[in-house]
């Protein structure tokens, strides 16, 4: 077992909550009372990092992952010793450089060559250390040609590179990077990652903050994921990523569950929004004239009624799917009086309002004979074979000839994700073959 | 905080270069560039010579050079103002240092007085000239070994209201535009537009005390400064002041102290709250 490079006991940081930000009421009242100290106390806090203990051994890289405002970035800036934990203690053992935020400190006037040095001065490095990796600096940055020119006359990749190139010179013990890899073109951007490679060779400790999952599966030796301040998984990269990805989802699952309710609120299609509505005619009675260009919303003043629309995955009602899962979508439809010409459709719809299918029982060649009451129509695609995406609705009632009961334009949202990132509207049952002489291998297990 | 002092000593590779940096990217792009920092001065003498000799005569007794007696309180009056004003703004100006690299904040102040300091050491040399022309009676040499100790006396002064400044700003902004005024006030408070005898007998004497002109001058501790370089500049005869100064010296050296303490005090909420 190595000596640890990183030791966290305990530690908590608490912010004051910036939007109640009563802090001093005034400069007078602050003077006055002279509670200066007591006055620094914060009143409303979040707990951004609470209670966390970690060891990270020498030589480990280890990504943290999570979502906005866990706290990630606050445990690198504690680590960077930037904040101080309100309680806790933070041990770090070596040279530190934080990549935060790249060229922070760049002066915009002065050169690229004098900023270098000052830089370098400001991240710990001497005179000397910096005149002697000044040129591995230039050719790291790809910037020779504009060596002397101001900063201010840079590119912001330029800019960036220079302030990546000389983080990464400082030649720390212990590497903090916070989500700065987006650095510059592809071909800058594995210059890093060869640069991380190397400074893993070496037994240098690296500590990663990155929403690139791919990036802490391929890269870390081990993973942290981080939630609420709190550390929810630690271990092997693979394991860890899983557990996030699957929280995600279920996340991602109770927020469109919530939007959807919310849309379907907004037009009355909630079950008891709908008796009301029934009473009244309908904000809007006339469709659109051009359809598919048109917003959300729900029009229709026919007798029957679509009351409520649900996504089901095995029977439980779901909105986030994989690509090859069973979809059920269920209408739960009424009529106030028997009716004998009716047809019910179905269309999806991607983010980009791409018609990715759509179909009903009179296309379908459903003859209707009659609906009375309450009733259910359901719509079930056994392999829902879309790409990873958001998906929105079109559900409709109406005549055989195109007269609206109701529509429901564009207000049920589902999701799809898939472990394969590839393009386009649908993606149809395929498989690869190859010859002997092409050969390839699956990389995933 | 002692540690914390000696680590700011430590820090003094980093303090030259940012000084040069500021002294660099100040006149970068002009086309007289550093010649500005002679030209800028010379300027100022010349306009204050018109005005106060064309415009509005100004005649006070014992000031045959009006323009040159403003002249020798007014440029450390400049470099005070102007670096209480860059330290109280220093560390917002400089906030992705504090929030985003492990910095030392109270370098930032020190880096304000200090290239302000080197402002007016290069004005100095248009002054010593214009001396050279128009006064009749020259500073002698001891009243001259005063004049870095005087420098010193002030340079410490403004660190230690420089760091409680910047420090304390970064909590209420308010300071910003206080101070603005407050620097106003103070400079027509301070005996640099007039000879320190004009105030010295005004106003009522209370309970046996000099006039209320003359005890008000001798609380602010900038006149001190201002007639220190008065007498050892302008006027003749030996420099008789040197009571005061060092008594403010004293008083430098526990304001720095207690500025840094503050300043070490607030540090670790600069990051959150710049």
């Amino acid at each position: 077992m190595t000596e640890p490079a990183i030791v966290l006991r305990d530690v908590t940081k608490l912010y004051r909550r910036y939007a109640y930000r009563r802090q001093f009421s005034t400069l007078k009242s602050a003077l006055l009372k002279g509670s200066l100290a007591s006055e620094l106390e914060p009143r409303e806090v979040l707990r951004a990092v609470d209670g966390v203990s970690l060891e990270v051994a020498a030589g480990t890289t280890i990504g943290l992952i999570g979502r906005n405002g866990s706290g990630k970035s606050t445990l690198l800036k504690l680590v960077a010793g930037i904040t101080k934990p309100t309680t806790g203690s933070v041990k770090v053992h070596g040279r530190i450089s934080a990549l935060i935020e790249l060229g922070a400190g760049f002066h915009p006037e002065i050169s690229g060559r004098e900023n270098i040095f000052i830089n370098g001065v400001m991240l710990g490095l001497t005179k000397r250390e910096i005149a002697q990796r000044f040129d591995e600096i230039v050719e790291f940055a790809e910037i020779e040609d504009f060596i002397d020119s101001p900063v201010k006359t840079y590119s912001s990749g330029m800019y960036m590179r220079l302030g990546f190139a000389v983080a990464v010179h400082v030649d720390p013990d212990v590497l903090l990077i916070d989500e700065v890899l987006a650095v510059g073109d592809e071909g800058f951007s594995l210059k890093c990652l060869d640069k991380f490679a190397d400074f893993k060779r070496r037994g240098k400790t690296i500590v990663l903050v990155t929403h690139g999952l791919g990036l802490v599966e391929r890269y870390c030796d081990e993973a942290v994921w981080v939630d609420a301040g709190r550390v929810r998984g630690h271990g092997d990269p693979r394991n860890v990523v899983h557990a996030y990805t699957t929280d995600v989802a279920r996340g991602e699952e109770q927020t469109l569950a919530s939007a959807d309710r919310k849309a379907q609120a907004a037009v009355g299609v909630e079950p008891d929004a709908a008796e009301a509505a029934a009473e009244q005619p309908m904000a809007t009675d006339e469709p659109p004239a051009d359809m598919s260009g048109a917003a959300q919303g729900r029009w229709g003043s026919g007798p029957v009624r679509i009351e409520r629309v649900t996504f089901e995955h095995d029977g439980t009602e779901a909105h986030v799917f994989r690509t090859g899962d069973r979809l059920g979508i269920r209408l739960a439809v009424r009529t106030p009086e028997p009716v004998h010409d009716f047809v019910f459709g179905v269309s999806i719809f991607n983010s980009e309002g791409v018609c990715c299918y759509g179909t009903n029982t009179d296309i379908e060649e459903f003859e209707p004979v009659e609906m009375s009451g309450a009733g259910e129509v359901v719509f079930v695609i056994d392999s829902l074979d879309l790409v990873e995406g958001t998906y929105k609705l079109d559900v409709a009632a109406h005549t055989r000839h195109g007269v609206q009961y109701d529509y429901h334009r564009l207000l049920h949202t589902f999701r799809v994700k898939s472990h394969t990132k590839d393009v386009g509207i649908y993606r149809p049952r395929h498989r690869w073959s190859f010859s002997p002489a092409v050969r390839l291998t699956p990389r995933r297990a | 905080m002692l540690a914390n002092l000696r680590r700011l000593f430590g820090y003094r590779i980093l303090v030259q270069t940012l000084v040069m940096r500021e002294l660099k990217a100040r006149y970068r792009g002009s086309v007289l560039g550093f010649f500005w920092s002679f030209a800028n001065p010379l300027l100022l003498l010349l306009v204050y010579t018109f005005v106060f000799s064309v415009v509005l005569p100004a005649r006070f007794e014992g000031v045959d050079n009006y323009a040159l007696f403003l002249f020798c309180g007014l440029l450390p009056w400049t470099w005070f103002s102007s670096a209480l004003t860059e330290s109280s703004n220093s560390l917002l100006a400089n906030g992705n240092l504090i929030k985003k690299v492990l910095f030392p904040a109270e370098v930032l102040p020190v880096v304000a007085v200090l290239a302000n300091m080197v402002h007016f050491l290069l004005a100095l040399p248009i002054l010593i000239v214009a001396l050279v022309l128009f006064v009749p009676v020259l500073p002698t040499v001891t009243e001259l070994l005063w004049f870095p100790a005087v420098i010193a006396v002030q340079f410490l002064l403004t660190l230690g209201l420089g760091l409680m400044l910047a420090a304390l700003t970064v909590h209420f902004r308010d300071i910003r535009d206080l101070l603005a005024n407050v620097l106003t006030l103070w400079f027509f408070a301070t005996p640099i537009l007039y000879p320190w005898t004009e105030v010295a007998s005004r106003g009522p004497s209370v309970a046996g005390l000099p006039p209320a002109g003359k005890v008000l001058m001798d609380l602010n501790p900038f006149s001190h400064i201002a007639i220190s370089y008065q007498e050892i500049l302008f006027f003749d005869g030996p420099f008789g002041h040197w009571k005061w100064l060092l008594a403010l010296a004293v008083a430098g050296m526990g304001l720095f102290l207690a500025g840094y303490a503050l300043f070490d005090r607030l540090r670790d909420s600069f990051a959150e709250e710049v």
